[in-house]
């Protein structure tokens, strides 16, 4: 599953989004390399899931290039992204992965196996054959975890996966995708819990109001933030 | 009241006459509604996932049509099938083939404009999980079908009721002609009109059960959809 060098990096260069007159991304510059975990942080409103929906194609930039391995357009067939509130298709657990699998061009004689490793991997094998939309919060943010892990990503986007999810939950999830980045994928995950981003981040992308304040490695983004914007939002204070 | 006596005495006997004529007209609506949703349900399904320009026209034209008049609807496809008009040569008229068109037809806007508008509020919910997944067009259409699925039941058993009910269609492409093209409704009308009110009220009451029966089943799949699928 290792990502091949050729998808990475990923860069935006002078990105901006806009809906109408609201700018929603302004001038983003960034590269992301391979590595441990991006997480992309900020408060709410920040952009930080529209800078997930570029990553994943489902937006263009109004102006700007994102551009993956020097390569402008496309992006790479393998990756995912799990959204904070993921549609569960209106079939049984079992049936969801079988259906993320079949769209990932899995074949037909593999995919019951592959499913059931799936559940297994996100420990809902007892809840294969319940409907997936009775599923609690928590159970639902893990088969679309497994779903979106069908594609085999390279890349696996991120979008606050454990936002509405207790500790013990939030812990599972949070294993399954250190895992995930043990075995080669690059996760860019979106989060504003200062834990969660202590917990998994390799590097740190700092938002605030669609605009880029920093991009570190995780130790020197806590113990050295180079802007004030940064250093409030680690005290825990309210960023305007 | 001694009519009604023997109306239900008539069903009660197992009347050939009178179940033949309701095994017809169950016949002609049916093939009809499989009919209209064969083209209707995809139909509804594209005209929910595509933008083009006439579309909102389309859907417009659509919903009106749902209102169809069945007089208007029977005249257009007589004029179609009479021996002089366009398919006059297959010599349909006044064959049950000609009542499933008809009905078809009737049916069609109501299964292809409640399939838009369901499908396309499911489409609001999907439309990035699929496009995130890769999901080409066609599997799009299918998927969305497929999960709609149980309100789509009520989609077709409420074409199947505007069938079943209709009398000006079948009237005029059927012709009412006994025991080959004679419906629940067509003898209704015709034995009124004769007074031969036993057979006529007998039929209303097995018409007035069969739509109850219809409505009945589209509430139990709801409830047993909400039950098993959330």
């Amino acid at each position: 599953m290792r990502a091949p060098a050729s998808n990475l990096p990923l860069v935006f260069d002078d990105v901006s989004l806009s809906a109408g007159a609201t700018t929603i991304l302004d001038r983003i510059c960034l590269t992301i390399g391979l590595g441990a975990p991006t997480l992309v942080l900020g408060p709410n409103g920040a952009g930080k899931t529209s800078l997930l929906r570029l990553c994943m194609g489902l937006l263009n930039p109004t102006r700007g290039v994102v551009s993956w391995g020097g390569r402008i357009g496309g992006g790479p067939e393998r990756r995912a992204i799990l959204f904070q509130k993921p549609v569960m298709l209106r079939r049984s657990v079992a049936a969801n992965i079988a259906y993320g699998l079949a769209h990932a061009g899995c074949p037909r004689g593999l995919r019951a196996q592959r499913t059931e490793e799936l559940l297994d991997s996100v420990g809902l094998s007892a809840l294969a054959s319940r409907p997936a939309r009775r599923l609690s919060g928590g159970e639902q943010q893990r088969l679309a975890l497994a779903r979106a892990l069908a594609r085999q990503p390279e890349i696996l986007l991120l979008d606050e996966p454990t936002a509405s999810l207790d500790p013990a939950a939030t812990r599972f999830v949070e294993e399954i995708i250190l895992a995930t980045a043990h075995s080669g994928t690059k996760i860019i995950m979106a989060s504003h819990d200062l834990g969660q981003v202590r917990r998994l981040a390799g590097d740190v992308v700092f938002l605030v109001h669609g605009r880029l304040f920093e991009h570190a490695d995780a130790s020197d983004f806590f113990d050295r933030p180079a802007t004030p914007q940064a250093a409030a939002f680690i005290r825990g204070d309210l960023v305007l | 009241m001694s009519e009604t006596l023997t109306a239900w005495q008539l069903i009660a006997s197992g009347d050939a006459t009178l179940f033949a004529i309701v095994g017809l007209s169950l016949a002609v609506s049916l093939t009809a509604v499989v009919v209209a949703g064969i083209v209707g349900l995809p139909l509804g399904a594209i005209l929910a996932l595509t933008r083009f320009p006439g579309r909102a026209a389309m859907v417009v034209v659509l919903n009106g049509f749902m209102g169809l008049p069945p007089v208007v609807v029977g005249l257009s496809v007589y004029l179609l099938l009479s021996r002089s008009g366009p398919l006059g040569e297959l010599g349909l008229l006044f064959t049950p083939t000609a009542m499933v068109t008809a009905q078809a037809l009737l049916v069609l806007p109501i299964i292809a404009a409640l399939t838009r508008h369901t499908v396309e509020d499911l489409w609001l919910e999907y439309r990035e999980e699929l496009s995130a997944m890769g999901v080409g067009w066609a599997s799009r259409v299918a998927t969305l079908l497929w999960d709609s699925r149980f309100s789509l039941v009520t989609v077709l058993l409420a074409g199947f009721g505007r069938a079943a009910a209709e009398v000006g269609t079948v009237m005029i492409v059927g012709g009412n002609i006994d025991g080959f093209t004679r419906t629940m409704t067509t003898t209704i009308a015709l034995e009124t009109s004769r007074g031969n009110l036993a057979l006529a009220i007998g039929l209303g009451i097995i018409l007035i059960l069969l739509i109850l029966l219809v409505n009945a089943t589209a509430w139990g799949v709801r409830v047993w959809a909400v039950e098993r699928a959330g």
